[in-house]
C-alpha cells in the first residue's frame, strides 16, 4: 500500500487536494447560497485588493478632473449655451406634459393605484471587477458602512445596472443585469408585455418568458416591471435590438441594456424607495397655458432696483430686487421681469414665488404684466403665450400650486453625496 | 527542433523569488480585477490563469503545480459572487496538468507555449463549467464563440506574457 502511494505520489496529492476542495464546495452548496459561511475570507480577499484599485481610480479621475475641469475647456460657452436652449425648451415642455401627469394621477388615485419611486439614492465609484470574465460582478466603494444592504437597485443616469449582491464594510459586490445567474421582471414600454430579462455567457441581455405569438418590434424600451420588488418600476432597461424565434414557445429577444455595463464609473444606489398613493389635485382643471401664464414675468409697481444682465441672444433680463418683507412691494426675494424680447425660462425656475402669491396677502403683489401678452420664447418657435391670459385669471389660479410642481415626482436625487 | 525531451536529455528545472512566487499572482489578480472595467475586450483574458500555467511549467513539479493552481484559483474565488472553490479545482487540475506536461515537453519553445496554453485554457473551462453546473448547480451556458476567441486571445498573450516572466526565472 505504501509503495502504491509513494508510486502515484503526484496523483494522490491532486486527489487529496481536489477532494478538499469539493468538500468545501459541498458544504457551501449545502448552505445554500449563504454568503456568511465565506464572508471572512472574502472580506480579506477583497480588502487585500480594493484598496490598490481605490487608490488607482483616484488618481486617474483626480487626473482626468483636472485636464477636463481646468485644462481643456474647449467649446465650453458654446455647449453652455446649447444646453441653456435645451433646458427652455424642457421647462415649457414640462408644463405641457404636467397636466397629462395630472390626468393619470387622478386616475390613479380613483383606482387606489400605489406608486413607487425612488427618495433616496447613494453616489459610488466603480472601483473593479470580480475578476472573471464569466461572471459580470463590479465592486463600488461604497459599503456597509455608508448604509448599503444586499438586494439595492444600483441604476445610472441611463438605467438599470444590476443589484447589490454582498455588501463589505467599505465596498460592496453588485451583481449586473448581463450575469448569467442575474433575473429582472421586466415589460415592454408599448405593448406592457413581461418578461424576465437574463444575461448570457457572452455578457448580452436576453429577454426570456414572452409568447412567440405576441408582437414585439426591434426598438421598443424595456422598462423594469418592479416585479421582484428590488428595482423600482419603469425604470429604463434597455431596447430591444433583434426579435427571433426561440426554443418552445417564447421569443428570443435580445436586449441592448441602456447603461453602458462595460465602461461603468459612478453608479447611484437606491438606498430608499417610497411607495404611495398619487396626490390628485382636488381642484378644478387647469390648462397649460394658464399654467405657463403664471410662471410669465410680472411688472412690479416700482422696482427697487433693476440690474441689467444681458445673456447672449436673449434679451435683456432685468434682475429686481425686491424690497424685504414688511414692506409695500417687497418679496425678501429676488426676481426676475423680463424685456418682452427676454426669455421667460429665466422666470420659470422661481415658480414658488409665483404659487405662493396672493394678491391681498402677500407683498410680492405683482400686477398681471403686459408684456406677458406678447413675450416670444428664443428658440422655440410657436411658443408665444396666448394674449388672452388675463391678469385675474392668472391671480386667482396663483392661490394654488401649478400643478407642475404639486404633482411631479421627485427627481432621483443624490442626497448623500460625499 | 524536436519539442519533446528524450531521457538523455537534462530537464531545466527553474525557481522563483518568494516576492515573485506571491507578488506575481497577486499582481494577475488585482489587474484581473481591474482592467476589464477600463478596457473591456480585456475580459476575454484569464491572467490567472497564465500565471498558474507558467509558474507550473517552469517549475515542472507537479505538487508544486497544483498547489499554485489552487491558490491561485481560491483568491480568484473570494472574488468572484459564487461558492469557492470552482476556480479553485479547475486551476489545481490545470496546474497539476501544465507541470506534468512541462517535464515532458520542451516548454521554452513559442509554438509548444502556445499550444499548451490554448489547451489547457479549454481544460480550465471545461472543468469551470463542470463543477459549476453539475456541483454547485449554477445556471451557466456554454458559448463557443466565445470560448474559441478567448482561447486564442490567451494564448497569444501567453506568449508574450511567459517571454516576460522568463526573466524572473532562477536556474536551481
Amino acid at each position: 500500500m505504501e509503495s502504491v502511494l509513494g508510486r502515484y505520489r503526484n496523483l494522490t496529492i491532486l486527489v487529496v487536494v481536489l477532494f478538499l476542495q469539493v468538500l468545501g464546495l459541498a458544504v457551501q452548496v449545502k448552505r445554500s447560497g449563504d454568503a456568511e459561511s465565506t464572508r471572512l475570507i472574502r472580506i480579506w480577499a477583497v480588502g487585500a485588493i480594493t484598496p490598490f484599485e481605490r487608490a488607482l481610480v483616484w488618481t486617474q479621475s483626480g487626473g482626468r478632473n483636472l485636464w477636463r475641469d481646468y485644462c481643456y475647456l474647449r467649446g465650453v460657452r458654446a455647449e453652455n449655451r446649447d444646453l441653456k436652449q435645451q433646458v427652455e425648451q424642457m421647462r415649457l415642455q414640462e408644463v405641457r406634459l404636467s397636466e397629462d401627469a395630472e390626468q393619470a394621477h387622478r386616475l390613479q388615485s380613483l383606482l387606489a393605484f400605489k406608486e413607487q419611486f425612488i427618495s433616496k439614492t447613494l453616489a459610488a465609484q466603480v472601483i473593479g471587477s470580480g475578476g472573471s470574465d464569466l461572471s459580470r460582478i463590479i465592486y463600488i466603494d461604497k459599503g456597509k458602512n455608508d448604509g448599503l444592504k444586499p438586494d439595492l437597485a444600483v441604476i445610472t443616469a441611463n438605467g438599470i445596472v444590476g443589484k447589490v449582491l454582498m455588501v463589505f464594510p467599505s465596498v460592496s459586490q453588485v451583481l449586473l443585469i448581463n450575469d448569467q445567474s442575474s433575473g429582472v421582471g421586466v415589460m415592454l414600454e408599448k405593448s406592457r408585455l413581461q418578461g424576465v430579462l437574463r444575461g448570457t455567457a457572452d455578457g448580452e441581455v436576453t429577454l426570456e418568458r414572452v409568447m412567440s405569438d405576441e408582437q414585439v418590434s426591434p426598438g421598443e424600451t424595456v422598462l423594469s416591471s418592479g416585479g421582484e420588488q428590488i428595482f423600482p418600476k419603469g425604470l429604463p432597461i434597455g431596447t430591444v435590438t433583434s426579435v427571433k424565434p426561440g426554443k418552445e414557445m417564447f421569443l428570443n429577444i435580445h436586449v441592448k441594456p441602456a447603461a453602458d455595463l462595460a465602461r461603468l464609473e459612478e453608479v447611484l444606489v437606491v438606498t430608499e424607495k417610497q411607495e404611495q398613493s398619487p396626490v390628485a389635485d382636488s381642484g378644478g382643471r387647469v390648462r397649460a397655458a394658464d399654467i405657463l401664464a403664471a410662471r410669465l414675468p410680472s411688472v412690479p409697481d416700482k422696482p427697487v432696483a433693476a440690474a441689467g444682465t444681458s445673456i447672449p441672444g436673449q434679451g435683456t433680463v432685468a434682475k429686481i430686487q425686491t424690497v424685504a418683507a414688511g414692506s409695500a412691494k417687497t418679496a425678501g426675494t429676488e426676481r426676475q421681469a423680463a424685456t418682452p424680447t427676454a426669455s421667460p425660462s429665466a422666470l420659470a425656475g422661481k415658480t414658488p414665488e409665483h404659487t405662493s402669491v396672493s394678491p391681498t396677502s402677500t407683498p410680492v403683489a405683482g400686477k398681471a404684466s403686459p408684456a406677458a401678452k406678447s413675450v416670444t420664447v428664443d428658440g422655440m418657435a410657436g411658443a408665444s403665450v396666448p394674449a388672452n391670459s388675463p391678469s385675474s385669471k392668472r391671480k386667482t389660479q396663483q392661490e394654488k400650486p401649478p400643478v407642475a410642481q404639486s404633482n411631479s415626482q421627485p427627481p432621483v436625487t443624490d442626497d448623500n453625496r460625499h | 527542433m524536436p519539442i519533446t525531451y528524450t531521457s538523455g536529455e537534462q530537464i531545466e528545472v527553474y525557481r522563483f523569488s518568494i516576492p515573485v512566487t506571491v507578488g506575481v499572482p497577486l499582481i494577475a489578480l488585482f489587474l484581473q480585477a481591474f482592467l476589464p472595467r477600463r478596457i473591456p475586450a480585456f475580459s476575454y483574458v484569464d491572467l490567472p490563469l497564465l500565471v498558474t500555467i507558467f509558474f507550473a511549467m517552469a517549475r515542472r513539479s507537479p505538487i508544486a503545480g497544483l498547489f499554485t493552481g489552487a491558490a491561485i484559483g481560491l483568491t480568484q474565488d473570494m472574488l468572484g459572487p459564487y461558492p469557492i472553490g470552482i476556480y479553485g479545482i479547475a486551476k489545481t487540475v490545470v496546474g497539476f496538468g501544465a507541470s506534468s506536461l512541462g517535464a515532458k515537453l520542451d516548454v521554452e519553445n513559442v509554438g509548444a507555449r502556445f499550444l499548451v496554453t490554448l489547451v489547457f485554457y479549454f481544460v480550465h473551462a471545461g472543468v469551470y463549467f463542470w463543477v459549476a453546473r453539475f456541483m454547485v448547480n449554477l445556471t451557466l451556458h456554454w458559448s463557443w464563440s466565445h470560448g474559441v476567441v478567448a482561447g486564442l486571445v490567451n494564448a497569444v498573450l501567453g506568449v508574450g506574457l511567459y517571454h516576460l516572466l522568463d526573466k524572473l526565472k532562477q536556474r536551481t
